[in-house]
């Protein structure tokens, strides 16, 4: 399996990346090279074999509903670029 | 040419949990911006969800509740996007395996009769953080609040069998309805614990293909949802009579405004890269599990209207008032078990009772007179104790005593006049006092009748029995 130069620009973008022309060329190579080679996957009959999530046969993880600490909102903070009232503030991202 | 809208709506209801859906931290509405949060929370790297098995619970219980097929297997799936609300990158919903399909709401059609609208599934996810854009507040910038992220959620996908605004505002109070009385979620649309999203078409009658279709986001009421879905049939009505091509596309509704606005066309639809969460083990659900959660589901508001109007002998309208919360409907039963007429408690329920929490802006649950001293107050009008006047005024007495009726009755002296000895002399007073009227009434003036069980009413301040008074003055007369 193939893929094209215009799926590379898709791809990209949904993924926030930008290219130059030469390294999405760059890309569609390679990654219809790993994309040929998964793909002989698709030699194996798997008729009637349920289609697999997970390697780990283990199942039903889950935790009780109790409250537990939340981190100090200057912690939380700390990281950002930039906060205002106790809020995290980004450029404006609506009109 | 007559058009049909074909409607489906998409509906995320906030799950009560006291903790979030993949993380302890608190779930809680409205703490102070970003105190709330913890690594999971925040996306920080390393960090690993674990499933909130109460979650899983609540949602099962609407699984249930709308006799929908629950997956004996559940995996979880990152869907992708990039908004500020979001820091991960993704949030963690189901997909190709979700909690359950194929089930239904039932609702009430204005014409009468019942329809069912399918459900094509019921998922889990996780809520997206709080983005604040108010220029009174972010300027000109954007401000996040992290508070809301990864509280649980189940979005309710239904079949697009909604044929128009109102039947959309029936299926959404119906649904509002079962997830308060099961008290999985809050259902509160301005709040946002409760959002609806509307895909709309619209098509010949008679067509069986669907039209081009539209979604309408950001009605944040129930008559916001009739309003913005009326709204966008009207649009589309009007173009197709103009000859114009409908887009796909989303449309945000501007409740201020009363118009939806484009806010993106299908060009720029997302494609949100969906794929197995591989944080996350598969869920396996028991029927062991199934049934386990079956055992604590209430009876549903649907039935308990219908019992309620046969066991009770109360009107369908006064059923369905009565329902409408389930503390309400658990009000209105103890007062009628207490009671010897149960279409009088709920008289007095959907008139005085609900006046008062109007006028106090309370909830059944806080309110000041029992169900068992309500309907004692009854009782005394069932007795002839009091007349129902009299009852009226006990009743504002009661609003901020916390006595029985019968001892504000014996306390003030209340108790109705039905001495026939005693109500005749002072009738014949009254008609002595009065020899014009009496004259007057008997030549044929019959409105006078009424003047005379005033002066007796005066005379007693309202005490008189009212059944005996009419008696005994129309012997008289």
């Amino acid at each position: 399996m193939s893929i094209t130069i215009d799926q590379v620009a898709h791809v990209a973008k949904l993924a926030k990346l930008a290219f130059d022309e030469k390294d999405q060329e760059k890309m569609t190579r390679e990654l219809g090279a790993i994309l040929t080679y998964v793909d002989k996957l698709g030699e194996l009959d798997t008729t009637g074999v349920e289609p697999m999530s997970h390697t780990s046969e283990v199942t039903n993880v889950m935790r009780e509903d109790r409250v537990g600490t939340s981190l100090p909102r200057e912690v939380a903070l700390k990281n950002a670029p930039d906060a205002q009232d106790g809020y995290f503030k980004v450029p404006k991202v609506i009109k | 040419m007559e058009f049909e809208a074909v409607i489906g709506l998409e509906v995320h209801a906030q799950l009560l949990t006291e903790s979030k859906i993949f993380t302890p931290s608190s779930a809680r509405f409205g703490g102070d911006p970003n105190t709330q949060t913890d690594p999971v929370v925040l996306g920080l790297p390393g960090v690993l969800p674990v499933l909130n098995r109460r979650a899983v619970d609540f949602a099962m219980k609407m699984a249930l509740a709308t006799n929908s097929r629950i997956t004996p297997l559940n995996t979880f799936a990152r869907k992708h996007y990039f908004y500020p609300d979001l820091p991960k990158g993704y949030q963690i919903s189901q997909f190709d395996l979700p909690l359950c399909t194929g089930g239904y709401i039932e609702i009430d059609l204005e014409e009468g009769g019942r329809k069912k609208i399918g459900l094509t599934r019921i998922h889990m996810e996780e809520d997206a953080g709080k983005s604040i854009h108010d220029a009174n507040l972010a300027g000109e910038d954007t401000l996040v609040d992290l508070n809301r992220s990864g509280v649980p959620l189940i979005e309710i996908v239904s079949e697009p069998d909604i044929r128009s605004a109102r039947e959309a505002y029936q299926y959404l109070s119906e649904l509002k309805q079962i997830v308060t009385y099961l008290e999985i979620c809050d259902g509160n649309m301005e709040e946002g614990s409760l959002r609806c999203d509307a895909n709309i078409s619209i098509r010949p009658v008679g067509e069986s293909a669907f039209g081009v279709k539209t979604e309408v986001k950001n009605m944040n009421s129930f008559r916001n949802v009739e309003r913005a879905i009326n709204y966008e049939i009207e649009r589309q009505t009007r173009m197709v009579l103009d000859g114009e091509r409908i887009v796909q596309e989303t449309l945000l509704w501007d409740a201020n405004a009363g118009v939806a606005r484009t806010m993106r066309s299908k060009e720029e639809a997302h494609d949100y890269r969906y794929f197995p969460e591989p944080d996350l083990l598969p869920l396996e659900i028991s029927t062991a599990w199934i049934e386990e959660v079956r055992a604590t589901l209430p009876e549903l508001p649907r039935a308990r209207r219908e019992r309620l109007a046969k066991q009770y002998g109360i009107p369908e309208y006064d059923a369905e008032v009565l329902c409408a919360t389930r503390d309400l409907a658990d009000y209105y039963e103890e007062a009628a078990k207490h009671c010897g007429d149960p279409k009088l408690v709920s008289n007095w329920i959907m008139s005085d009772v609900l006046r008062i929490l109007n006028e106090q802006k309370i909830d059944i649950g806080t309110f000041s007179i029992s169900p068992q001293r309500l309907a004692g107050l009854i009782n005394l009008i069932l007795d002839d104790t009091i007349s129902s006047k009299i009852a009226k005024a006990v009743f504002e007495d009661m609003l901020t005593s916390p006595e029985e009726a019968r001892a504000i009755v014996e306390a003030k002296g209340l108790v109705q006049i039905s001495d026939s000895g005693e109500l005749e002399a002072l009738i014949d007073q009254i008609l002595a006092d009065n020899p014009n009227q009496v004259e007057q009434f008997r030549s044929g003036k019959d409105k006078l009748f009424g003047f005379f069980v005033g002066q007796v009413m005066k005379a007693t301040s309202g005490q008189a029995n009212p059944q005996m008074v009419n008696d005994i003055l129309r012997k008289k007369l």
